[in-house]
Protein backbone atom coordinates (compact mmCIF):
# COMPACT_ATOMS: atom_id res chain seq x y z
CA UNK A 1 0.00 0.00 0.00
CA UNK A 2 3.31 2.53 0.28
CA UNK A 3 3.83 4.64 -2.75
CA UNK A 4 7.29 5.87 -3.25
CA UNK A 5 6.39 7.37 -6.39
CA UNK A 6 5.82 11.14 -5.22
CA UNK A 7 3.73 11.57 -8.71
CA UNK A 8 1.46 9.55 -7.02
CA UNK A 9 -1.29 10.41 -4.17
CA UNK A 10 -0.92 10.09 -0.60
CA UNK A 11 -1.22 6.47 0.63
CA UNK A 12 -4.30 7.70 2.62
CA UNK A 13 -5.88 9.38 -0.34
CA UNK A 14 -4.54 6.99 -2.65
CA UNK A 15 -6.57 3.54 -0.81
CA UNK A 16 -10.03 5.05 -1.20
CA UNK A 17 -9.39 6.50 -5.11
CA UNK A 18 -8.76 2.67 -5.47
CA UNK A 19 -11.90 1.62 -5.12
CA UNK A 20 -13.81 4.41 -7.03
CA UNK A 21 -11.13 5.25 -9.74
CA UNK A 22 -12.09 2.27 -12.03
CA UNK A 23 -15.98 3.39 -11.65
CA UNK A 24 -15.61 7.04 -13.23
CA UNK A 25 -17.22 7.97 -16.82
CA UNK A 26 -19.16 4.46 -15.97
CA UNK A 27 -22.80 4.71 -16.07
CA UNK A 28 -23.56 3.43 -12.10
CA UNK A 29 -26.50 2.97 -9.99
CA UNK A 30 -26.07 4.83 -5.90
CA UNK A 31 -28.11 3.94 -3.50
CA UNK A 32 -29.03 6.94 -1.38
CA UNK A 33 -29.16 6.63 2.51
CA UNK A 34 -33.58 7.94 2.18
CA UNK A 35 -33.67 4.88 -0.49
CA UNK A 36 -33.56 7.01 -3.73
CA UNK A 37 -31.78 5.50 -6.75
CA UNK A 38 -29.66 7.15 -9.00
CA UNK A 39 -28.79 6.02 -12.21
CA UNK A 40 -25.99 8.16 -13.77
CA UNK A 41 -22.30 8.50 -14.97
CA UNK A 42 -20.19 9.05 -12.10
CA UNK A 43 -17.55 12.03 -13.66
CA UNK A 44 -16.08 12.82 -9.97
CA UNK A 45 -15.35 11.70 -6.16
CA UNK A 46 -13.19 12.59 -3.34
CA UNK A 47 -12.30 10.61 -0.35
CA UNK A 48 -15.62 10.78 1.50
CA UNK A 49 -17.49 9.01 -1.46
CA UNK A 50 -18.66 12.75 -2.64
CA UNK A 51 -19.94 12.02 -6.07
CA UNK A 52 -20.31 13.84 -9.24
CA UNK A 53 -23.24 12.16 -11.72
CA UNK A 54 -23.63 13.43 -14.76
CA UNK A 55 -26.67 12.69 -16.94
CA UNK A 56 -28.31 11.59 -13.47
CA UNK A 57 -32.11 9.88 -13.94
CA UNK A 58 -33.57 8.96 -10.59
CA UNK A 59 -35.44 5.86 -10.47
CA UNK A 60 -38.57 5.04 -8.35
CA UNK A 61 -39.36 1.03 -7.97
CA UNK A 62 -42.42 0.20 -6.72
CA UNK A 63 -42.81 -3.81 -6.36
CA UNK A 64 -41.98 -4.62 -9.93
CA UNK A 65 -42.81 -1.18 -11.50
CA UNK A 66 -40.08 1.47 -11.94
CA UNK A 67 -40.40 4.97 -13.88
CA UNK A 68 -36.99 7.37 -14.57
CA UNK A 69 -37.16 10.59 -13.54
CA UNK A 70 -34.38 12.94 -15.51
CA UNK A 71 -32.58 14.89 -13.19
CA UNK A 72 -29.36 16.31 -14.95
CA UNK A 73 -26.20 16.96 -12.56
CA UNK A 74 -25.75 15.74 -9.40
CA UNK A 75 -23.46 16.38 -6.57
CA UNK A 76 -23.69 13.93 -4.29
CA UNK A 77 -22.44 14.64 -0.03
CA UNK A 78 -20.59 11.54 0.15
CA UNK A 79 -22.40 10.74 3.64
CA UNK A 80 -25.77 10.12 2.23
CA UNK A 81 -24.32 7.38 -0.09
CA UNK A 82 -25.47 3.54 0.77
CA UNK A 83 -23.45 2.00 -2.23
CA UNK A 84 -22.07 1.98 -5.65
CA UNK A 85 -22.84 -0.42 -8.02
CA UNK A 86 -21.09 -0.61 -11.89
CA UNK A 87 -24.24 -1.24 -14.63
CA UNK A 88 -23.74 -4.21 -16.63
CA UNK A 89 -25.12 -2.91 -19.83
CA UNK A 90 -25.61 -6.55 -21.15
CA UNK A 91 -27.71 -7.18 -18.49
CA UNK A 92 -29.36 -3.79 -17.91
CA UNK A 93 -32.37 -4.79 -20.52
CA UNK A 94 -33.49 -7.58 -18.61
CA UNK A 95 -34.03 -6.55 -15.39
CA UNK A 96 -37.24 -8.09 -14.44
CA UNK A 97 -39.27 -4.73 -13.98
CA UNK A 98 -41.67 -3.14 -16.34
CA UNK A 99 -41.70 0.35 -17.21
CA UNK A 100 -44.40 2.89 -16.09
CA UNK A 101 -45.15 6.10 -16.49
CA UNK A 102 -44.78 8.80 -14.03
CA UNK A 103 -48.40 8.77 -12.36
CA UNK A 104 -48.63 5.33 -12.63
CA UNK A 105 -45.24 4.69 -10.18
CA UNK A 106 -46.37 8.08 -8.14
CA UNK A 107 -49.95 6.23 -7.64
CA UNK A 108 -48.45 2.81 -6.86
CA UNK A 109 -46.35 4.29 -4.62
CA UNK A 110 -48.63 6.52 -2.68
CA UNK A 111 -50.99 3.20 -2.21
CA UNK A 112 -47.55 1.00 -0.60
CA UNK A 113 -47.43 3.81 1.82
CA UNK A 114 -51.19 3.92 2.70
CA UNK A 115 -51.06 -0.10 3.11
CA UNK A 116 -47.64 0.28 5.07
CA UNK A 117 -49.07 2.85 7.68
CA UNK A 118 -52.64 1.06 7.94
CA UNK A 119 -50.59 -2.40 8.77
CA UNK A 120 -48.24 -0.45 11.39
CA UNK A 121 -51.51 1.38 12.87
CA UNK A 122 -53.16 -2.07 13.32
CA UNK A 123 -49.72 -3.49 14.84
CA UNK A 124 -49.61 -0.61 17.51
CA UNK A 125 -52.75 -1.03 18.85
CA UNK A 126 -52.84 -4.67 19.07
CA UNK A 127 -49.62 -3.81 21.08
CA UNK A 128 -50.93 -1.41 23.19
CA UNK A 129 -54.19 -3.79 23.64
CA UNK A 130 -51.50 -5.98 25.55
CA UNK A 131 -49.82 -3.31 26.89
CA UNK A 132 -46.70 -2.39 25.12
CA UNK A 133 -45.59 1.24 24.84
CA UNK A 134 -45.32 2.32 20.92
CA UNK A 135 -42.74 4.31 19.99
CA UNK A 136 -44.08 5.78 16.83
CA UNK A 137 -40.74 7.61 15.92
CA UNK A 138 -40.04 6.70 12.29
CA UNK A 139 -36.01 6.14 11.82
CA UNK A 140 -34.00 5.71 9.03
CA UNK A 141 -32.46 3.13 10.67
CA UNK A 142 -28.61 4.57 9.86
CA UNK B 1 -5.72 -0.40 11.76
CA UNK B 2 -6.12 -3.56 13.16
CA UNK B 3 -9.28 -4.81 11.03
CA UNK B 4 -8.12 -2.84 8.08
CA UNK B 5 -5.32 -5.32 8.11
CA UNK B 6 -7.63 -8.22 8.96
CA UNK B 7 -9.98 -7.66 6.10
CA UNK B 8 -7.07 -6.89 3.73
CA UNK B 9 -6.39 -11.13 4.51
CA UNK B 10 -9.84 -11.64 3.33
CA UNK B 11 -9.54 -10.27 -0.06
CA UNK B 12 -11.01 -12.21 -2.89
CA UNK B 13 -13.00 -14.92 -0.45
CA UNK B 14 -16.87 -14.86 -0.52
CA UNK B 15 -18.47 -12.64 2.01
CA UNK B 16 -22.44 -11.40 2.78
CA UNK B 17 -22.52 -7.60 3.70
CA UNK B 18 -25.47 -6.70 5.79
CA UNK B 19 -26.01 -3.12 5.59
CA UNK B 20 -28.03 -1.06 7.79
CA UNK B 21 -31.27 -1.10 5.95
CA UNK B 22 -30.90 -4.84 6.09
CA UNK B 23 -30.37 -5.64 2.42
CA UNK B 24 -27.97 -8.54 2.91
CA UNK B 25 -25.60 -8.69 -0.59
CA UNK B 26 -22.91 -11.36 -1.46
CA UNK B 27 -20.38 -11.17 -3.69
CA UNK B 28 -16.46 -11.63 -3.90
CA UNK B 29 -14.86 -8.90 -1.25
CA UNK B 30 -12.34 -6.69 -3.74
CA UNK B 31 -10.78 -4.40 -1.64
CA UNK B 32 -11.12 -2.33 1.72
CA UNK B 33 -9.86 0.87 2.92
CA UNK B 34 -9.13 2.90 5.88
CA UNK B 35 -12.82 3.73 6.28
CA UNK B 36 -13.62 -0.16 5.67
CA UNK B 37 -15.76 0.89 2.47
CA UNK B 38 -15.82 -2.31 0.96
CA UNK B 39 -15.72 -3.15 -3.01
CA UNK B 40 -17.36 -6.68 -3.70
CA UNK B 41 -17.84 -8.64 -7.71
CA UNK B 42 -19.85 -10.77 -8.90
CA UNK B 43 -22.60 -9.61 -6.12
CA UNK B 44 -25.95 -10.92 -5.56
CA UNK B 45 -28.73 -9.78 -3.50
CA UNK B 46 -29.70 -11.86 -1.15
CA UNK B 47 -33.29 -10.95 -1.17
CA UNK B 48 -33.40 -10.57 -4.93
CA UNK B 49 -37.43 -9.94 -4.80
CA UNK B 50 -37.17 -7.09 -2.34
CA UNK B 51 -34.23 -5.75 -3.77
CA UNK B 52 -34.75 -6.08 -7.66
CA UNK B 53 -32.90 -2.55 -8.89
CA UNK B 54 -29.35 -4.76 -8.44
CA UNK B 55 -29.99 -7.34 -10.66
CA UNK B 56 -27.85 -5.39 -13.46
CA UNK B 57 -25.20 -4.69 -11.14
CA UNK B 58 -21.99 -6.68 -11.50
CA UNK B 59 -19.52 -4.86 -8.57
CA UNK B 60 -20.44 -2.84 -5.40
CA UNK B 61 -18.59 -0.01 -3.39
CA UNK B 62 -20.32 0.16 -0.23
CA UNK B 63 -19.67 2.66 2.14
CA UNK B 64 -18.05 1.83 5.29
CA UNK B 65 -20.56 3.62 7.23
CA UNK B 66 -23.52 2.04 6.17
CA UNK B 67 -22.29 -1.80 7.37
CA UNK B 68 -23.70 -3.33 9.77
CA UNK B 69 -21.90 -7.09 10.00
CA UNK B 70 -19.39 -8.88 7.21
CA UNK B 71 -20.25 -12.44 7.20
CA UNK B 72 -17.24 -14.57 6.58
CA UNK B 73 -16.29 -17.67 5.83
CA UNK B 74 -15.06 -19.45 9.36
CA UNK B 75 -12.46 -21.59 7.53
CA UNK B 76 -10.63 -18.32 6.34
CA UNK B 77 -10.41 -17.00 9.76
CA UNK B 78 -6.75 -17.88 11.67
CA UNK B 79 -8.46 -16.84 15.35
CA UNK B 80 -4.77 -17.77 16.85
CA UNK B 81 -3.32 -15.44 14.64
CA UNK B 82 -5.92 -12.81 14.88
CA UNK B 83 -5.54 -12.89 18.89
CA UNK B 84 -1.88 -12.25 18.82
CA UNK B 85 -2.49 -9.06 16.35
CA UNK B 86 -4.50 -7.77 18.86
CA UNK B 87 -2.50 -8.34 22.00
CA UNK B 88 0.52 -6.42 19.78
CA UNK B 89 -1.92 -4.03 18.75
CA UNK B 90 -3.01 -3.58 22.82
CA UNK B 91 0.39 -3.66 23.64
CA UNK B 92 1.52 -1.19 21.07
CA UNK B 93 -1.55 1.27 21.71
CA UNK B 94 -0.63 1.11 25.36
CA UNK B 95 3.01 1.91 24.95
CA UNK B 96 2.24 4.96 23.08
CA UNK B 97 -0.01 6.21 25.45
CA UNK B 98 2.75 5.37 28.05
CA UNK B 99 5.43 7.11 25.82
CA UNK B 100 3.18 10.39 26.33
Amino acid sequence: MENTDPALLPSIIFTTAAQLVDCVDKKLLVVLRDGRKLIGILRSFDQYANLVLQDTVERIIVQSMYSDIQRGVYIVRGENVVLVGEIEPEKEESIPLKEVSLDEIYAARQDEIDHRRQRELTKNSKLMDIGFSIDTQQDDMY
Amino acid sequence: MLFFSFFKTLIDEQVIVELKNDMSIRGTLKSVDQFLNIKLDDVSVVDEVKYPHLSAVKNVFIRGSVVRYVHLPGAVVDTALLEDATRKEAASQASKAGGR
